[in-house]
């Protein structure tokens, strides 16, 4: 198979405007990936799955990420004249990344046997810009795991044909796979009829004087 | 997405004269879901025209675990996933870890992998075939007959690691007992009965003309649909697509082995209870030759730290064929002690993508038996 450099050159003349950006990996599996952008994400997999070469038509992992926002100190020595004198003081800056979430794809070829080639995507965000968008069209195998990304994470997938919870329950809110997640006390409460019901069975329960009698209870005790 | 609009199926014996849709839910306590698994599907008479899947109730975030534990931690919470398979969870856990961190592996380790890899395949498509009869209304009688079978090789599991399905035998760059020569000698004694167990069954089953009538033709799927929805392991093969992770990514030890791929041709239920039956014969040649060529040596890599065993920063995504289809992991470190994401890419889940379109168009009775064959465990869909 082609390296990495060649593939995001191919993609560039095939996808006029596409931004693809390769993210090293350091480790020793030495799976780098290719970043690429939001709009032309659909056009990308397209290319790669059809392309006779690449022919990367089978789509096996998609995994979401959560990166919070981090800030990076950095001390560094600097030489400043105090009082007419040169000193050496150490100066911090601080330089502050925000968080974003990230949508993986492992994608290899059944045709070639080759691969992995991995795509993946960054949201603008982790609030309301949490929007990506989906591979389901193209890659039929992203469509549950897109659904469990958006369940854990909170990645909204544009264009995905079913986009609902599918391990959690409806009605639940937070998105447990984040790294700031905190359970909740008690997360199985749900609203349900019985507390009114409750109150309105307390009116039964207290004594009424003219039916049970009430009044000679309390008078022979 | 041609599947998601629903047309209207053509007027036939079985569908309402008056077109009303009957919505069930199957499962999630139905005996034929193999576990806390629903479906809604809406019915015309007796066909299905809709089916939804329900999952999660088994549902316990395996994956935040995974990243709050440390990495040998986790490796006895992946016998959990595929309760059936434990030693091939392990060992997917383990070469995914070893990519990450870039251990090798002894030659003697290698082989015992190979070799308890091969068993649990065995045990894995036997009970799948009795499971699968049972759902055809053979109540029971296949289901031991198997379960007979599956039971020797657990035993085999227990004297060696100490638990019949929860086995936690894999490490990091090797195992973590060594197999003494009585316990070979009884693998062999075990393997080499097997095939008059399967000359039995086989003849008992596969040629039944109920079994023929109640899966022939059922289920089909399209080779483009398959490759599309990412559908693996025998579940794939029987489209005819050849792919088989053994001899595509040549992991292990399994490029010294010889071995064919059955691969099917129409893609129904049939084809790939068959190729259950013959990917067993398979496991059973390759279980010989490993008897034959393992060689007394270290089985583990001694470089390996048990204690703070912290890889370098990096990702990787290490899958191998199991008997479900791809498992995979996929892990990413940060350099601490705790992966920073830890994801499991379960097959029978993903291969539960297509099971509306298999269902479309059949019968109630007819969603039991392709569930069946689509061969799915709830520990391993729901995590």
């Amino acid at each position: 198979m082609e390296s990495l450099e060649e593939i995001k050159a191919r993609i560039e003349a095939a996808v006029p405007g596409a931004g693809i950006g390769i993210i090293a990996n350091p480790g020793p599996a030495q799976q780098s990936s290719l970043l690429i952008d939001h709009e032309h994400a659909s056009a990308v997999a397209k290319f790669l799955r059809d392309d006779p070469a690449l022919r990367l038509d089978y789509c096996s992992n998609a995994s979401g990420l959560d990166w919070l926002d981090r800030t990076v100190k950095k001390t560094v020595k600097m030489k400043k004249m105090v009082d007419g004198v040169e000193k050496e003081v150490d100066e911090t800056t601080e330089e502050f990344f925000s968080g974003y979430l990230e949508a993986v794809y492992h994608l290899y070829s059944m045709a070639h046997k080759h691969g992995p080639v991995i795509i993946r995507m960054r949201t603008a965000d982790r609030a309301e810009g949490a929007r990506l968008p989906s591979l389901t069209p193209i890659y039929r195998s992203a469509e549950l795991q897109e659904r469990e990304i958006f369940d854990l994470y909170g990645v909204r997938f544009d264009g995905h044909p079913d986009l609902r919870r599918i391990l959690m329950w409806d009605e639940f809110e937070d998105f447990p796979m984040r790294k700031d997640y905190r359970e909740p006390d008690d997360y199985e409460y749900e609203p349900t009829p019985h507390d009114d019901v409750l109150e309105k069975a307390k009116t039964h329960y207290t004594p009424r004087p003219q039916l049970d009698g009430a009044e000679n209870i309390t008078a022979q005790s | 997405m041609s599947t998601t609009e629903m047309l209207p199926p053509p007027p036939t014996m079985t569908s309402r004269l008056d077109g009303e849709l009957l919505e069930v839910s199957m499962g999630p306590q139905h005996p034929s879901t193999h576990g806390v698994f629903r479906m809604n599907v809406a019915l015309d008479g007796e066909m299905v025209v809709k089916l939804k899947p329900v999952f999660g109730y088994l549902h316990r975030n395996h994956e935040k675990i995974g990243e709050n534990a440390s990495y040998l931690g986790s490796m006895p919470y992946t016998d959990r996933l595929d309760y059936f398979c434990s030693m091939t969870n392990n060992w997917a856990y383990a070469l995914s870890v070893e990519k990450l961190a870039g251990i090798e592996v002894p030659e003697r380790a290698e082989y015992l992998r190979v070799i308890l890899a091969e068993l649990t395949r065995l045990q894995n498509h036997a009970s799948l075939l009795g499971f699968l009869l049972s759902d055809m209304g053979a109540w029971g009688t296949p289901l031991m007959y198997a379960f007979r079978e599956r039971e020797k090789i657990l035993d085999l599991f227990e004297s060696l690691s100490g638990s019949r399905m929860m086995c936690d035998y894999m490490r990091f760059g090797g195992c973590r007992v060594d197999a003494g020569p009585d316990w070979m000698e009884q693998a062999k004694k075990i393997v080499d009965a097997f095939p008059k167990f399967l000359d039995e069954f086989e003849q008992l089953i596969l040629s039944n003309e109920i079994v023929i009538a109640r899966t022939q033709e059922v289920g089909k799927l399209s080779a483009e649909l398959a490759i599309n929805a990412g559908i693996t392991g025998p579940m794939l093969r029987a489209c005819g697509v050849n792919y088989d992770l053994r001899k595509v990514d040549g992991y292990g030890f399994y490029p010294r082995f010889k071995f064919r791929v059955p691969l099917g041709d129409h893609g129904d239920c049939y084809d790939r209870l068959m190729m259950r039956a013959l990917e067993m014969r398979e496991s059973i040649g390759i279980l010989k030759q490993a008897f034959e060529q393992i060689q007394p040596g270290p089985i583990v890599n001694p470089k390996i730290k048990i204690r703070a065993f912290k890889p370098p920063i990096g990702e990787a995504y290490g899958r191998i064929e199991g008997p479900k289809g791809e498992l995979g992991f996929y892990l990413i470190s940060d350099g601490s002690a705790n992966p920073y994401r830890y994801r499991v890419r379960p097959p029978s889940f993903i291969n539960l993508t297509v099971l509306e379109d298999l269902c479309l168009g059949h019968t109630v009775a007819d969603v039991m038996v392709i569930l069946g064959s689509i061969d799915i465990v709830m520990g391993e869909v729901d995590r």
